[in-house]
């Protein structure tokens, strides 16, 4: 199982890429293995206001449908548009071509609250 | 958690294993589209020996199938297979299943994994004729090689001529080294194809020489996740999503096989006679989306002004329409083809129309 080290991760199974003030996310290796083959992903939350655990968009499967949450409170300055024509870039790449949102952080102090990748694998494992 | 024979070859294979009715099942080897798109293009081979497989044998199994089976046994001609279901007494399904009638005074029943012990004690219960029953579930593997490239693959093996098998036909046959497999021109996927009955203890031979023989006509290993989106593509129920002991079978489309002979008496006759003349509340149709979207099981379908109109009970995004589909009960008059409704998916109402299938 492919987990970065240089990346954050949460029990729900994202990805967090820390940059400065803003966060990169996506979903893991693990959770697009999970999920198998993806249909596509809705985000209509762009240039909203969300907070840490709220419901960003959904993740569609062709075996079932997942939501997809907040990893840390902010604002949802991109949408990585890629996966309309291309959701499959989810299952590929999930830490690359498959990133989802861009996120412009509210409050820095929740980054401590984020997973490392030992602490996902133990979770997943 | 029950294991199939072949358990050790999915694993080989990588195949990402979920239980499913009691059993570890594979449930993708390659990905769901991918291994869809190989049964409706080439070939595909899946493990469902997690099916019950009972026989009923002498000379008054035919009485007790008549008495539970929705279609009429006594005109299913040796050789034959039919697909019928169990009335429940109470105008719900037991299980649907395929009756095989195998010889003189003996037939072979195929039924859901989830309902071999419900199915068994059902057969029992209502056995009061004495036939004999023996339950063959743990002793038969079932693989079913699906496509169009199946017949080609399977002929190459066997020296029985398949074009003399036309569908819902079976006979036993040698295939390679095995001297007794039942070859049974039937199939889940509407891609045509076989499924093959065999000893527990040789389903892996049976397994490897398929796959070995078919690798080169594109065939690959299918699990319960193509097999789901295949049987969806062509409108076919599925046990415990579409029907179930609360469904009415003619709600659900089941009445072609629902056979009122004259003199028949069987389960739940009169109820279901009344419901064929009468008509139903409402029918399980075929629903695609207009928009993007996947309906799934328990979403409502609503009409313009919001109002409940139906609800889906199995759906998935076709792998060869690239849209949603589903089956859903909808209640009159939105359950005309062609009509319009809504599929309520979380906040959102998505347009869709009833279809009748198959979809593709």
């Amino acid at each position: 199982m492919n987990l970065p080290e240089n990346l954050k991760y949460t029990k729900d199974h994202e990805w967090v890429r820390i940059e400065g003030n803003m966060a990169v996310v996506g979903i893991t290796e693990f959770a697009q293995n999970e999920l198998g083959d993806i249909v596509f992903v809705e985000i209509d939350s762009e240039d909203e206001e969300l907070a840490r655990e709220e419901v960003f968009g959904t993740i569609e499967a062709v075996k079932t449908v997942s939501d997809l949450y907040m990893p840390l409170s902010g604002k949802i300055v991109e949408v990585n548009d890629e996966l309309d024509p291309k959701p499959e870039l989810v299952n590929k790449e999930p830490y690359d071509g498959g990133w989802m949102i861009k996120i412009e952080i509210k409050d820095p102090a929740e980054i401590e609250g984020l997973l490392s990748a030992a602490d996902y694998k133990a979770l997943i494992d | 958690m029950q294991k199939t024979p072949l358990y050790d070859r999915h694993l080989a294979l990588g195949a990402k294993i979920v239980p499913f009715a009691g059993f570890a099942m594979p449930v993708e080897y390659s990905g769901i589209q991918q291994e869809h798109r190989a049964v409706r293009e080439a070939a595909g081979i899946f493990d469902v020996s997690h099916m019950g497989e009972f026989w009923v044998k002498g000379p008054h199994a035919q009485a007790l199938l008549q008495k539970v089976c929705s279609t009429d046994v006594a005109r299913l001609p040796i050789g034959k297979a039919q697909y019928c279901y169990f009335p429940n007494g109470k105008g719900g399904v037991v299980d649907d299943l395929l009756v095989y009638a195998y010889e003189a005074q003996k037939y072979l029943l195929v039924v859901n994994a989830g309902n071999i012990q419900k199915d068994w004690d059902w057969l029992q219960a209502n056995n009061n004729m004495g036939a004999e029953l023996e339950n063959a579930s743990k002793h038969m593997a079932l693989l079913a090689l699906q496509g169009p490239c199946a017949r080609q693959i399977l002929q190459a093996l066997t020296s029985v001529n398949l074009d003399d098998l036309p569908a819902f036909s079976f006979v036993v046959a040698q295939v390679g080294d095995l001297a007794q497999v039942i070859v049974s021109h039937t199939g889940y996927t509407g891609a045509g194809g076989y499924e093959l009955y065999v000893a527990a203890e040789e389903a892996a031979v049976l397994w490897d020489l398929l796959l070995q023989k078919g690798a080169e006509k594109g065939l690959v290993p299918c699990g319960l996740g193509a097999r789901d989106t295949l049987r969806l593509e062509m409108g076919y129920c599925l046990y415990g999503n579409d029907i179930d002991e609360q469904t009415s079978p003619i709600a659900a489309g089941l009445g072609w096989v629902t056979h009122l002979t004259a003199g028949r008496e069987f389960i739940d006759r009169p109820l279901l006679e009344r419901q064929m003349k009468e008509g139903v509340a409402e029918r399980l149709k075929g629903i695609v989306l207009l928009e993007r979207g996947i309906p799934r099981s328990g979403y409502l379908l609503v009409n313009e002004a919001g109002e409940e109109v139906g609800r889906v009970t199995s759906g998935s995004q076709s792998p060869v329409l690239n849209q949603g589909i589903g089956l859903a009960y909808v209640t009159k008059p939105y359950w005309k083809t062609g009509s319009r409704l809504f599929v309520r998916i979380r906040n959102k109402d998505i347009a869709a129309e009833i279809r009748k299938p198959p979809f593709v």
